[in-house]
C-alpha cells in the first residue's frame, strides 16, 4: 500500500495516488514511514494517524526525525521507503498542497519585499482569487499579531516578528490542515500566549492542527492528542489525557529500609529523583494506607505530595537518553 | 502561471536589492568612457579623402569590437553571478522551504527563476548595447552593419552561461556554482583561442580543442557571430583575406555561426536546463 512511496524521488509526482488506508480520510497518516541519509536513519516505520479537527502535538528530542516527517508529508523530501498521506491523498499531492499551511522551523522570507507582499506571493501560489486578497492578507496579519508592520519590509523585522509573518503565511487561503514546526521559539512569553487561542481556533472551524513544538507546556496546554517519537519511531501515540493520567506520589522519607521499599513496590513504580520518593501508578485513595504501612515499617514520612505527572515528567520518562 | 509569478519575483528581487540601478551606473560609466575614447580616437584621425573615411571606419569597427568583447564578458560574469545564488541561495537561507510548499512544481519554480534571470540579463544586454551603440554613432557618425543579431548573439551567449549557472546551483552552493561557473567559461574561452591557433596552424589536433570546448560551452561559437555581425564590409574581406590566420585572432570571425551549430546550441540550452529540472526534482529540501 503506496502513497509516496518506494521508487517516487520526484516529490511533484508521487506514486499511483490511492485513498489512505481505512476509507474516509484522516487529515493526515503514515504507515511504515522510512527515511534515510545515507547510514543515518531518520525515520525507522514511522506509522500514525491524525483525525481531522484536531491540535496534534508531534514531540520528540533532537534528532527524533519530527522535521524529517514534516518534510515528507509536505513533499519536500522524499521517503525511502513506506506511506505517507494529507487529507487522504499521497503526500506532496499539489491538491493536498493546495489545502496545507506551514510554519518551517527555519522561518525565513524575502528579506525585500513588505509583509503584505510576501503574502500577496502566497495568496498567488495558492491560487486565491484576487478579489480576496487584501481581506485575507489583512485578516492573517492581524491574526499573527502585525497587522501594523505588514507595509514594512521583512529586512526590518525582528526574529518574532518574522515567525508571526510565516504563522501568517501558514494560515493563509484557511487551509485544512496547519504544520507549525516549533512556532512560539522565538517569541516572548506573550506571544506564546497568544498562539493558544489561534490554535484554539483553527480547531474549532475544523482543522487540523500539527505542532511540532519543543515547548512541552505550551503542548499541554492546546493539544488533544499527541506523538512522542523517539530515533524515528513513535514511542507513544494518543490523546494527552491519557498521557497524562498516569498519577504520582512524592514522599520525603528517612529511614527508608527494605521492608519499607518493598510495601512502596506494592503501591506503584519507585524511583528517586532529587531527594524524593515517587511512586508512580498510585491511586489516590490509596495514599493514606501507604503513609500508615511506611510508618509501621519504622520510616520516617516527612511530607507527602500528591500530583499528577506533567508531560515534561512523561515526555522524559518515555524518551531514552535525551538529546544527541 | 507559476512560473511567470517566480519569474517576476526574480526581477522584483532585483529591482529591490539595487541591481538595476548599480547596472545602469556601471553602464552609464563605461558608456561615458567609450565615448571619450571615441571622441578621442575621432579627433585624432585626419578628416577628408575616401581612403581615410574605409580607414576611419576599420578603425571604429574594430574598437568597437573590443569594447563590445569586454561588455560580452561582463555580461557573462553578470549572467553567472545573478543566477548562482537563486535557487542556492534560497535553499540554503530557508526561504524555498515556504515557497515549495505550496502548490507549486518543482519544474515551475525553477523555470520560473531561468525566465526571470534571462529577463534581467537580455535586458541589461540591449540596454546598455543599444545604448553603445548610439552614443558611438553620435560621436563618430559609424555603426556596425548588423547591430540586432549582434545583440542577439550576446544575449544568447549570456543564455548559455545563466543556465550553465542556474543548473549548477540546484545542486551546489552558491559560491561554489558561481566560481565553477566563472571557470568553465574562462576554459572554454582559452579553448576557442587555441582552437583559432590550431585553424591558423593547420594543425587538426589542436584545432580540435577548439570545436570540442565550443560544443561543450558554446560561448566562444556565439560570440564569433557577435564580431562577425559588426564587422563592417571591409574589415570582413580583411578577415577573409587573412585566411585561417584570421582564426586565431578572437575579435575576428570570418563567417557567421552556421545554422547546425544555432541549432545545437538551443539543444545545449534546453539540455542543460533540463538536466537542472530534473536534478532539482530529486533535491531534497
Amino acid at each position: 500500500m503506496t502513497g509516496t512511496s518506494v521508487g517516487s524521488k520526484d516529490p511533484d509526482r508521487p506514486s499511483a495516488p490511492q485513498a489512505s488506508p481505512g476509507g474516509d480520510p484522516s487529515a493526515i497518516e503514515t504507515r511504515g514511514l522510512v527515511k534515510r541519509y545515507g547510514r543515518t536513519v531518520a525515520l525507522d516505520g514511522l506509522t500514525m494517524s491524525v483525525p481531522r479537527g484536531e491540535v496534534f502535538g508531534f514531540l520528540g528530542p533532537n534528532g527524533a526525525g519530527k522535521t524529517t516527517a514534516i518534510k515528507v508529508l509536505l513533499g519536500l523530501t522524499a521517503p525511502t521507503s513506506g506511506g505517507a498521506w494529507v487529507l487522504g491523498r499521497p503526500a506532496g499531492d499539489l491538491v493536498a498542497r493546495r489545502r496545507t499551511g506551514y510554519l518551517p522551523e527555519m522561518f525565513r522570507y524575502q528579506a525585500w519585499l513588505t509583509g503584505r507582499e510576501v503574502l500577496g506571493v502566497h495568496c498567488r501560489l495558492i491560487g486565491l482569487p484576487r478579489s480576496e486578497w487584501d481581506s485575507e492578507i489583512r485578516a492573517t496579519l492581524e491574526g499573527a499579531g502585525i497587522a501594523d508592520r505588514g507595509g514594512d519590509r521583512v529586512a526590518g523585522y525582528s526574529k518574532g516578528m518574522q515567525q508571526r509573518l510565516g504563522l501568517a503565511v501558514a494560515l493563509l487561503g484557511r487551509p485544512d490542515v496547519i504544520f507549525l514546526d516549533e512556532p512560539t521559539s522565538a517569541l516572548d512569553p506573550v506571544g506564546r500566549l497568544e498562539m493558544r487561542p489561534i490554535l484554539r481556533a483553527l480547531r474549532d472551524r475544523g482543522a487540523t492542527v500539527f505542532l511540532n513544538s519543543h515547548m512541552l507546556s505550551e503542548v499541554e496546554q492546546v493539544c488533544d492528542r499527541v506523538a512522542i517519537l523517539e530515533r524515528g519511531r513513535v514511542a507513544f501515540m494518543g490523546p494527552l489525557a491519557e498521557l497524562l493520567e498516569e498519577r504520582l506520589v512524592r514522599l520525603r522519607m528517612t529511614g527508608l529500609g527494605d521492608t519499607a521499599r518493598a510495601i512502596l513496590g506494592r503501591f506503584g513504580r519507585v524511583a528517586e529523583e532529587s531527594g524524593w520518593i515517587e511512586v508512580r501508578g498510585c491511586d489516590p485513595a490509596r495514599i493514606p494506607d501507604l503513609v500508615a504501612e511506611l510508618v509501621a515499617a519504622g520510616a520516617r514520612v516527612h511530607a507527602v505530595e500528591p500530583r499528577q505527572t506533567s508531560l515534561e515528567e512523561r515526555f522524559r520518562a518515555l524518551v531514552a537518553g535525551g538529546d544527541r | 502561471m507559476t512560473a511567470f509569478v517566480v519569474a517576476w519575483l526574480t526581477v522584483r528581487e532585483a529591482a529591490r536589492r539595487r541591481l538595476f540601478i548599480a547596472l545602469l551606473l556601471i553602464t552609464a560609466a563605461a558608456v561615458t568612457l567609450t565615448a571619450w575614447g571615441f571622441a578621442q580616437v575621432r579627433d585624432a584621425l585626419p578628416p577628408g579623402t575616401l581612403t581615410s573615411d574605409v580607414e576611419r571606419q576599420l578603425i571604429y569597427a574594430q574598437l568597437l569590437i573590443l569594447v563590445t568583447f569586454m561588455f560580452s564578458f561582463v555580461l557573462a560574469l553578470s549572467a553567472v553571478f545573478i543566477a548562482a545564488p537563486i535557487v542556492a541561495g534560497e535553499l540554503e537561507s530557508g526561504i524555498a522551504l515556504a515557497l515549495l510548499a505550496r502548490p507549486v512544481r518543482r519544474v515551475e519554480y525553477l523555470v520560473g527563476r531561468w525566465l526571470g534571470v534571462a529577463a534581467l540579463v537580455f535586458g541589461y544586454a540591449v540596454g546598455a548595447g543599444v545604448a553603445e551603440l548610439v552614443v558611438v554613432r553620435l560621436i563618430t557618425g559609424y555603426a556596425p552593419p548588423s547591430p540586432v543579431p549582434a545583440i542577439g548573439y550576446l544575449c544568447a551567449e549570456a543564455l548559455v552561461l545563466l543556465t550553465l549557472a542556474l543548473a549548477l546551483s540546484t545542486r551546489l552552493s552558491a559560491i561554489t556554482a558561481g566560481v565553477i561557473g566563472v571557470a568553465i567559461f574562462g576554459l572554454a574561452w582559452i579553448g576557442g583561442i587555441v582552437g583559432g591557433i590550431g585553424v591558423a596552424l593547420d594543425e587538426p589536433g589542436i584545432s580540435r580543442v577548439g570545436e570540442i570546448s565550443r560544443l561543450l560551452l558554446p560561448t566562444d561559437g556565439l560570440w564569433r557571430g557577435v564580431a562577425y555581425h559588426l564587422e563592417p564590409t571591409p574589415l570582413l574581406l580583411a578577415a577573409q583575406g587573412a585566411g585561417p590566420a584570421a582564426a586565431a585572432f578572437p575579435f575576428f570571425a570570418a563567417e557567421p555561426p552556421s545554422t547546425p551549430y544555432l541549432a545545437w546550441c538551443a539543444g545545449w540550452v534546453v539540455l542543460v536546463l533540463g538536466l537542472a529540472i530534473v536534478s532539482f526534482r530529486r533535491r531534497e529540501i
